[in-house]
């Protein structure tokens, strides 16, 4: 029946109001599937809840209503089975980048010998384009540096999903471009599910699957998925000249100027969301 | 070029020291010749001349002396002072270690435990600020031993300093590392080894050389109370047989000793500091 890999049921997350005022709802009524493999991304304007959401799903933070499951199994605390790349690296910082990835394979597979963990390290590292920085501590690496540690540790341990919280945000455009394109490399090779928020509307259709709309919060929800009907593999320079590319980029730009604001107030549009969009290839 | 201000720094302390013994020397010499003896002075016998604050010369050279041969035992009131420093730096070092042995276990627990903190705090504050000479009196009556006692006073002035200082740097690990070793799946102990001592060490560090700081101060009025030996004793026993000089220089080494004690502190902490 439940033929998923992952589903999210009606999850809703409230704070109690200051005093005795209402408690306050930050999303409610999200409804969402992920398959094995799919990459999502999640867009929404800033405070809307995505982070909490992905807090959520990592285990890290506590619904309101609602549950989470994976692989048939009701989440409840956080997991080797779910990697987190956090906002801001949360690289330990009295650690070399090496010793940041031997960290987390070494929780992974205690069972590994030494040079088993130092070899699958190294290599974890390679892919992300950091050879010759292994040794350095992060106050000693750049930021899109820090990142791809950030990355290579999550990607190292081999969780059947993988949780990303605007990993690109503080990086320039360039870098961004540089690492986007690792990502994608990697997330071939490993054909592991992704779970991504973004603010950034072209990065969101370059690597995604599947986009989730987010309206605005107070009592967000999770709107519309749209399908990203461009064949792979993409390249940065190509996926523009792509039919749909402007279609689906249009789309998502009206949801956040336009649709975003609508959704939260219009009580009587209570339909099971999020509403599915396909444009046709 | 680059300890062009360093050694501009070291050739001016060189200077005001120079300068500050010359205007001492200079104070000690003067009013001698130019000034008659007072009939006060007349009356004594210039018995007050002896009291004096001796110059530098005459420090300097009894440093020279002690310091030459410093572990000299000649019986209970006449040892050298490597061995009155020495009982202290032992006092300390005993006292300091024992209070690390529980401060940063239970500074741990506080810093953790909500629970703990708002159990244990009402005791700590009460506690923390008495004096740790007021304890005195009652260590002596319990224990019975001027020695243990003076161990046991610089226990309990150096455990509040490391105690607040780990529950704070612990309490205050970023959210984002604790988070970090949840979702690795570490167990408590793994998670409080490999994450929140890192962490928390410098602020632990600082808490220790803070520690040690206070409890190098108070071993001198400890060992004034309880007597027998150390530098704190000595330093009264000089001043009774009024040889100011002694009493001057065993100041001075006391300044050094305290400097050591912070510097090997200071050290350690550079080994435990991390940039974020
Ligand atoms: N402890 C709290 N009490 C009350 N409200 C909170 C609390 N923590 C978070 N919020 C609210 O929850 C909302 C969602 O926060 P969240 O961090 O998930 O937003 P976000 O969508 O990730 O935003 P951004 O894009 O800026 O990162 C915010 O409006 C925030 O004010
Ligand atoms: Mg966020």
């Amino acid at each position: 029946m439940n033929t998923h890999f992952l589903q999210v049921q009606g999850l809703k997350k409230s704070y109690p109001g200051p005093g005795k005022s209402p408690e306050t709802v930050i999303f409610e009524d999200a409804n969402f599937n992920i398959e094995k493999g799919e990459f999502i991304c999640v867009i929404g304007h800033s405070g809307c809840g995505k982070s909490t959401i992905l807090n959520i799903l990592a285990g890290l933070d506590e619904a309101s209503d609602g549950v989470v499951i994976m692989n048939e199994k009701e989440v409840s605390g956080p997991s080797l089975d779910r990697g987190v790349v956090f906002q801001n690296y949360s690289l330990l910082p009295w650690r070399t980048a090496l010793q940041n990835v031997t960290f987390a394979v070494q929780a992974r597979w205690p069972e590994w010998s030494k040079e088993r963990i130092l070899e699958h390290s190294h290599r974890y590292l390679d892919l992300v384009g950091l050879k010759g920085a292994h040794d350095r501590k992060p106050s000693q690496l750049s930021g899109g540096m820090r990142q791809r540690v950030s990355i290579a540790r999550a990607f190292a341990t081999q969780p059947q999903l993988l949780l990303m919280d605007e990993p690109f945000g503080a990086l320039d455009a360039l870098t961004r471009g540089v690492i986007q394109e690792e990502l994608i490399k990697i997330w071939t090779e490993s054909k592991q599910t992704v779970f991504m928020i973004t603010h950034d509307v072209d990065e969101a259709i370059l690597l995604s699957d599947r986009i989730l709309l987010m309206s605005n919060g107070p009592k967000a929800r999770i709107a519309e998925s749209v399908k990203v009907s461009i064949p792979r593999p993409r390249k940065r320079t190509d996926i523009i000249h792509h039919d749909n590319y402007y279609t689906i980029r249009n789309h998502l730009v009206d949801f956040l100027v336009n649709r975003s604001k609508l959704v939260s107030e219009d009580e009587s549009a209570k339909q099971p969301y999020p509403k599915e969009i396909t444009f046709p290839e | 070029m680059f300890n062009s201000i360093k050694l501009k720094s070291a050739l001016l302390s060189v200077v005001l020291l120079v300068l500050l013994l010359g205007v001492w020397e200079g104070i000690y010499q003067a009013p001698q010749d130019s000034k008659p003896l007072t009939e006060y002075e007349l009356l004594m016998g210039g018995a007050t001349q002896e009291a004096r604050v001796p110059p530098p010369s005459e420090i300097i050279k009894l440093g020279y002396e002690e310091l030459s041969d410093p572990f000299y035992d000649a019986g209970p009131n006449d040892k050298g002072i490597g061995i009155q420093l020495g009982y202290s730096i032992y006092r300390v070092t005993v006292g300091f270690l024992l209070a690390a042995l529980i401060a940063i276990p239970v500074g741990f627990l506080v810093g953790m435990s909500p629970l703990m903190y708002g159990a244990l705090n009402p005791f700590i504050q009460v506690m923390r600020p008495i004096s740790p000479l007021a304890w005195m009196p009652l260590a002596l009556f319990i224990i019975k031993d001027s020695e243990i006692s003076a161990i046991f006073v610089i226990f309990i002035c150096s455990i509040w300093p490391m105690l607040l200082n780990t529950a704070f740097g612990v309490a205050n690990v970023r959210k984002d590392w604790v988070n970090v070793a949840r979702t690795h799946e570490l167990s408590h102990i793994k998670t409080a080894l490999l994450v929140i001592l890192p962490a928390a060490a410098p602020t632990i560090l600082t808490g220790m050389r803070i520690s040690i700081g206070i409890a190098w101060l108070v071993i001198v009025a400890a060992e004034m109370l309880v007597g027998g030996t150390g530098i704190g004793y000595y330093v009264w026993n000089e001043w009774n047989n009024l040889n100011l000089a002694s009493v001057i220089f065993s100041i001075f080494m006391i300044g050094v000793v305290g400097m050591f004690l912070d510097m090997t502190l200071a050290y350690a902490a550079r080994w435990v500091e991390y940039q974020e």
